[in-house]
């Protein structure tokens, strides 16, 4: 069960391995982008653990990178020719970041770090219990950017804004790139807070600059 | 053969025969279940892509002031014009396939680097149009336009009014431009740069994409992507140009059409 709970919280690959970025700020503009991401990311992890798990006795030690990657590259293109077939709106406005799950580091972690060391069944629950940790991060930033954003959840508008006689001022600011670091920022600072033992220790230790300004 | 693949996954990890055996193995079969799906799922995938071609293409109308109520009345005609001689061609529009016809040697023109503006080598003979009446009067003129934008084929429709002159809108309907950068094309901050400037001064194309546009003939470009913006006023060019659209419109003007 820890498999599962533990990437949820404690070991986020977004939040506390900082994995995965590019994508979690591209499509979190929008609740429906990022909820469709991160389905369409944890059905590749869990089921490239699973494939890659099972076959983790035959792959050779020196091609098993491109091994692995050649099985989640073919699941990434189901993935995304599904959703070009049955959420044609959908994947246009995902656009090339459901191809890019393939290289997505979380993906290629999981399936290298524990599904080729583990049978299949452990390796599908940790990689699912991953897919969701991203997702979790995911629908939170996506939840405020375009909560404050737009004053709409999922597309239906919860804060009137005042271009439609209400009193909201959407903040642009949100629905730009930067917005995503910051508040991707804000939400690992808070974590590891909350969870004093996540933060690292300093790699080096600020000098003393009362010494270096006289120096 | 079951034993031979038996004693095929027996090997060591370690042997070549086996790493030679497993990357084409796992190549092959990941091959064939893509190469499946995406021939199942062409069909459907192609019927999204018209669907929301027509979307685009309605939304487009819509947008153009006073034409929403025209559509409701005659409603647009789809014709098809014979860009050589530039009157109407008796071409059955409903199953005509542009690119299709652009692809096809006989239906189809080469074009000298010279006056290939648009980058597309080969025009076809017969484009698609629509049209927008009330009474007799030419309300709207819808002209689909392709060119070369910076890594893709930009696709788009351009709507000019009346007079045959001033664009009514410009919408790009395909592209895969940069995410982020070129693909702003498709966006309505492009799109509004359009709507209202002018193609012609007298008979030549004077319209033009600069940064910080201003009067009639200028469309504001997209920072970031020049050679995008340079791509879809290119086309224009071409389109409209004697080898596009050009014979057709004079016809349109002098009434010469065969409408």
């Amino acid at each position: 069960m820890k498999q599962l709970t533990d990437p949820l919280i404690d070991k986020n690959p977004v939040a506390v391995h900082i994995l995965g970025i590019c994508s979690a700020l591209a499509v979190t503009t929008s609740m429906a982008t990022a909820l469709t991401m991160s389905v369409a990311l944890t059905v590749v992890v869990t089921l490239a653990a699973g494939l890659i798990s099972a076959l983790r006795s035959h792959i050779p030690n020196q091609i098993r990178i491109i091994v692995q990657l050649t099985i989640i590259a073919t699941l990434v293109i189901l993935a995304d020719l599904l959703l070009q077939g049955f959420a044609h709106d959908m994947s246009q406005r995902l656009t090339v970041f459901v191809s890019l799950i393939a290289t997505n580091c979380i993906v290629l972690g999981r399936t290298e770090a524990y599904a080729m060391h583990n049978p299949p069944l452990p390796s599908m629950i940790d990689a699912l219990g991953n897919g969701l940790g991203y997702s979790l991060v995911l629908m939170s930033v996506a939840f405020i950017r375009e909560l404050f954003g737009a004053g709409s959840l999922f597309g239906i508008q919860i804060l009137i804004t005042q271009a439609q006689g209400g009193w909201f001022v959407p903040l642009r600011l949100m629905l730009l790139a930067p917005s995503a670091f910051i508040i991707l920022g804000l939400l690992v600072w808070a974590l590891r807070s909350w969870r004093g033992r996540l933060a690292e220790k300093p790699d080096f230790a600020p000098r003393d600059t009362g010494s270096e300004a006289s120096s | 053969m079951a034993k031979a693949f038996q004693r095929f996954l027996a090997r060591p990890n370690s042997d070549p025969v086996k790493s030679i055996g497993m990357a084409a193995l796992v190549a092959a079969i990941c091959a064939l279940i893509v190469a499946g799906t995406a021939v199942t799922l062409r069909p459907l995938i192609e019927e999204n892509r018209l669907a929301a071609r027509a979307g685009q293409m309605a939304a487009m109308l819509e947008s153009v002031p006073g034409i929403s109520d025209l559509l409701d009345g005659g409603g647009i005609e789809t014709l098809i014009v014979d860009l050589a001689t530039g009157r109407i061609s008796q071409t059955d529009p409903t199953d005509f396939d542009q690119t299709a016809a652009a692809a096809d040697p006989d239906r189809s023109t080469a074009l000298p680097p010279a006056a290939d503006l648009a980058a597309i080598s080969r025009r076809e003979n017969e484009s698609l149009i629509w049209l927008v009446r009330e009474g007799d009067e030419i309300r709207l003129l819808v002209l689909p336009v392709r060119g070369a934008g910076y890594q893709s084929t930009i696709r788009a429709y351009l709507a000019l009014e009346g007079d045959l002159n001033t664009v009514a809108a410009f919408t790009v309907y395909e592209q895969g431009e940069t995410p982020g950068l070129g693909s702003r094309v498709t966006e309505a901050e492009f799109r509004n740069g359009w709507t209202g400037r002018r193609i012609f001064e007298g008979d030549v194309i004077q319209i033009d994409t600069v940064s910080g546009a201003s009067g009639d003939f200028e469309v504001e470009m997209i920072s970031g992507a020049s050679v995008t913006s340079y791509g879809t006023i290119d086309m224009v060019h071409f389109w409209l140009g004697p080898d596009g659209f050009g014979p057709f419109m004079d016809n349109l003007r002098k009434g010469e059409a065969g409408l």
